[in-house]
């Protein structure tokens, strides 16, 4: 195979959901502020522990990484955002000084003052981002946090067993009567509701009950035209037929066009989202200059083409695309959307306590 | 007696049932088409893919590691605890409190225990797996050797003390092997349930260090392969040979 | 002098009842401090969470509270819960009417024969689990052996839709739990003496009313434990449902997992987890009386 499977990803409902441990009462970092940033400090005194996402970057990371820089570092993988969040709310210092986590996440512990400003002087390679990936939605300014990889979230379909071109929500929610029991939508809270949201017109963030209530009935009436639900195999089920249209991430699309080249993939005319999945340093970390400089060495158009080349997602590195084998890019079509592309649709922020209306909806649409 | 036929039917449809699916399984293994639905002749080829899968041996050697281990804490604790029950009490309350972990729906222990393990900030790993399956196991192993021990002489033992031996090695040397065919089923029971126990397993492991059931669990939601279908037939082989010598060893039906 | 000798003879058992217990502390207390620390405080430890409310980032905020339990009379979950136990009941009936006539032959086939019928009902059980619910998705899937087969034999026209549906749970649920039906019925219908079977027979009874008046109340305690067996981990399943079930339907068990995993909401899904456990208590005991009362009824008990 062509890549190596990322199974895990995002918010995306997971492999093994077991949880860190977990305190009663978390508590928040003291926000102090955080010192100043020594740019002088001697790095190869520190040492870095990173969370990341597994099978989200290259094996031999932590060695090319201290191999450059002299840091010793450890990866200790996770995988959820729920999962990293718990870890670093459980206790002031959870260890971990770099955590790899989704926008929306970072957004939120950033305002609980939990993640360190980003010293920008450590970081020169932040120039070799595109400029639309300076001014995100959940992190204008990437204060706290620099995109690792980015995406959207569209149709993924059969275009040999559908015979017209989907470009609408709509083909997708009120599907024609020959497309019923062949369809599927993710069950991921915000992602569930992201088409009835675009296609009614609301944004993706929307904290309004009354359009949540909409958002629901239209869910209701298409629950009964789904083959299923699926985070997580669609991409298979288009590939033995059992469907032919699925809402999908981008990046997962592409596992089933690997296989099947009849897999296609669109962004719906009404618009969809933009989901980040970000680094931030955390304000506990004792290595932050340490921190500062995996940071920049993760945006080495060397390293960072890898997610690129092996997970098929979007980076937002322009240098590191340029890198990347045009061929690519017409093997897997959504590889070619530009960042002016994605950054018209809605950036994904976190929508504090509306939250807990989501995962209802999501419960309610399922169990009903 | 005369039996009315039509009990044949639902008899026969009972067997069809439980082993059309895995028969389908089995066969399946051997098909050298990636296409779960079609078949394109015999081939090892998935065996082979198994073989190299380094996340399946990874959660193979992490289940061997948890069944054993939970298996030797089972079968000492769970042992005593019915010898203990046998000499000392009369039964009753504490009986069902030594056996009723083995009724708990496994729910219920693996958030507790969940909840337990992060109330002691204990991080989670194999260790906190072998914990969990060893509560369970332990009950079951409980209630074997008490089974065995009705069905045991107490002259013996007494003989024994008469003639001067102590508590000590009278237990070793004249309780212990008269209780071996229990001991021996409930420590085989105990490795099995644990081998193949999920959901606590689900609750109480660490990401980094899946038990097998689990690397099996995101196999199957993150896609279907004919390479699940050489395991299946695989772990099929093993739990058949072992439920067979355990029951020539210890003719476990009978005890149903 | 007669308290005195009462004294001394309560010491004397005092005493004697001291070294008993201190003899016994090596049997008994390992494993008591065992299933005390990793049994009872974790169910401890649901109760208490049910109690409390759920912290800004998950885990358990101490404030006593019964929001739980309103929570679960909201439609939604009532929903869940009805639709867990007509699920979990349509599983045990069918069970049931495939596993008694199975439990009955087997525990009548002759020794050797009984052995082997019981160990190939034994042994699909003791196949991992998950394996065992993958299987039903290669054969009710579209493309799939079962409609491969009904086309074949023309009984189709096109491949139907079995699998992401309920019909697909309940198959899955009663695949797995069908030898925890079988395995107590054999053990109390092989009690039954075969002969008090032909002497009603040769009284001249006929073969249902054998099974109605001599049978079926006494493989009333058997039938019972199964259904309770059966019933109960159905309701709490959620690999089932969600593999199946293709995630459009819930069961009580799937909202444990996500209240505790993907929610984070501890609270609820302890208190939903109570649910699930006190049906199980009540169901038991409801069994125990109810077999207790056919036990002391019946005229050879």
């Amino acid at each position: 195979m062509l890549f190596r499977r990322s199974k895990l990803r995002v918010a995306a409902a997971t492999a093994i959901a077991a949880v860190a441990a977990l305190g009663l009462g978390a508590c928040s970092a003291g926000d102090s502020g955080g010192a100043a940033l020594d740019p002088d400090a001697d790095l190869t005194k520190q040492s870095l522990v990173v969370g990341i996402w597994s099978d989200y970057y290259p094996e031999d990371l932590a060695e090319r990484f201290e191999a450059k820089t002299g840091i010793p570092m450890t990866i200790v993988n996770h995988a959820t955002n729920e999962e990293i969040v718990a870890k670093i709310m459980a206790s002031g210092d959870s260890g971990i000084d770099v955590a790899f986590m989704s926008g929306q996440y970072a957004q939120a512990l950033g305002e609980q003052g939990v993640l360190q400003e980003l010293d920008k002087s450590f970081i020169p390679n932040e120039a070799n981002l595109y400029p639309e990936a300076k001014e995100l939605a959940y992190d204008p300014g990437n204060k706290v946090s620099l995109p690792y990889a980015w995406g959207t979230t569209g149709l993924c379909y059969r275009s040999d067993l559908i015979d017209f071109t989907p470009d609408s929500w709509n083909d997708l929610l009120n599907p024609k009567p020959e497309l019923e029991g062949k369809t599927t939508m993710l069950a991921t809270e915000r992602w569930m509701t992201l088409p009835a949201q675009k296609l009614l017109g609301f944004s993706a963030n929307s904290t309004s009950a009354d359009e949540l209530a909409q958002v629901r009935a239209q869910l209701e009436k298409t629950k009964p035209t789904l083959l299923a639900f699926d985070d997580t195999t669609f991409y298979q089920k288009l590939i033995t037929g059992e469907a032919v249209l699925t809402e999908a991430w981008d990046g997962w699309c592409n596992y089933g066009v690997a296989e099947d080249p009849n897999i296609k993939f669109v962004i719906p005319k009404e618009g969809s989202d933009l989901w980040t999945d970000t680094m931030t340093v955390l304000k506990s970390s004792k290595n932050k200059e340490a921190a500062m400089t995996f940071l920049n060495f993760i945006l080495e158009p060397d390293v960072h083409s890898w997610v690129v080349e092996n997970i098929l997602y979007n980076v937002p590195n322009r240098a590191a695309n340029e890198l990347v084998d045009p061929q690519m890019a017409v093997d897997f079509p959504s590889l070619a959307i530009t960042p002016a592309e994605l950054s018209e649709q809605e950036g994904l922020i976190d929508v504090g306590d509306f939250s807990t209306e989501y995962s209802r909806l999501v419960t309610e649409i399922q169990a009903g | 007696m005369r039996r009315p036929k039509l009990l044949a039917v639902p008899f026969w449809a009972t067997y069809i049932f439980l082993y059309v699916p895995i028969i389908v399984v089995v066969i399946m293994s051997f098909n050298a088409s990636s296409n779960l639905f079609v078949w394109k002749g015999f081939s090892l080829d998935w065996y082979g893919v198994l073989a190299k899968d380094s996340a399946v041996l990874e959660g193979l050697r992490n289940t061997l590691i948890v069944a054993g281990g939970a298996t030797v804490l089972a079968t000492v604790l769970g042992t005593l605890m019915a010898v203990g029950i046998h000499r000392y009490t009369r039964g009753g309350l504490i009986r069902a409190y030594a056996t009723a972990p083995a009724l708990l729906p496994d729910l219920l222990l693996g958030i507790g225990l969940l909840s337990l393990f992060s109330l002691l900030q204990m991080s989670l790993g194999l260790h906190t797996v072998l914990i969990s399956h060893a509560v369970f196991a332990s009950a079951f192993v409980t209630a074997i050797v008490l089974a065995r021990l009705a069905n045991v002489d107490p002259t013996l033992e007494e003989a024994s003390q008469d003639l001067g031996m102590g508590a000590g090695r009278t237990f070793v040397r004249i309780t212990i092997p008269q209780l071996a065919p229990g001991i021996v089923a409930g420590a085989l029971l105990a490795f099995t349930l644990s081998l193949d126990e999920f959901v606590i397993a689900y609750f109480t492991a660490a990401p980094q260090t899946p038990t097998l059931p689990i690397v099996i669990y995101s196999m199957v939601r993150f896609g279907v392969t004919p390479e699940i279908n050489a395991l299946a037939t695989l772990l099929l082989v093993v739990s058949m040979t072992v439920v067979i010598a355990a029951q020539r060893l210890t003719r476990i039906t009978e005890a149903i | 002098m007669a308290a005195r000798v009462r004294r001394a003879m309560r010491d004397g058992m005092n005493r004697q009842r001291f070294s008993r217990a201190l003899r016994a502390a090596p049997f008994l207390g390992p494993q008591s401090l065992f299933l005390a620390l990793f049994v009872v405080i974790p169910i401890g430890l649901v109760t208490t969470y049910a109690f409390m409310t759920r912290g800004r980032f998950g885990g358990v905020s101490p404030e006593f509270s019964l929001e739980n339990f309103t929570r679960l009379l909201e439609p939604v979950y009532l929903n869940v819960l009805f639709n867990s136990i007509g699920v979990a009941a349509l599983t045990t009936a069918l069970a049931l009417v495939l596993g008694y006539p199975t439990a009955y032959l087997i525990a009548r086939l002759p020794t050797r024969w009984r052995t082997v019928a019981l160990l190939m009902v034994l042994l699909p059980f003791w196949t991992n689990f998950l394996i065992r619910t993958y299987a039903w998705i290669l054969l009710f899937n579209n493309a799939g052996w079962l409609n491969q087969g009904l086309e074949a034999l023309g009984w189709i026209d096109g491949p139907m839709n079995l699998l992401y549906s309920q019909p697909a749970v309940v198959v899955g649920l009663l695949y797995m739990y069908l030898p925890l039906m079988i395995l107590p019925l054999y053990s109390s219908i092989e009690r039954i003496d075969p002969e008090l079977e032909e002497a009603a027979t040769n009284l001249g009874s006929r073969p249902f009313r054998v099974f109605r008046t001599v049978i079926l109340p006494m493989s009333v305690p058997g039938m019972l434990i199964g259904c309770v067996f059966v019933f109960v981990p159905s309701m709490g399943n959620f690999v089932i449902p969600e593999l199946l079930g293709g995630g459009k339907m819930l069961l009580v068990g799937n909202l444990v997992r996500d209240a505790f995993l993907k929610a984070r909401d501890w609270p609820f899904g302890a208190s939903l987890a109570l649910v699930l456990t006190i049906f199980l208590v009540v169901l038991l005991a409801l069994q125990s009386r109810a077999s207790k009362r056919i036990t002391e009824g019946s005229p050879d008990a």
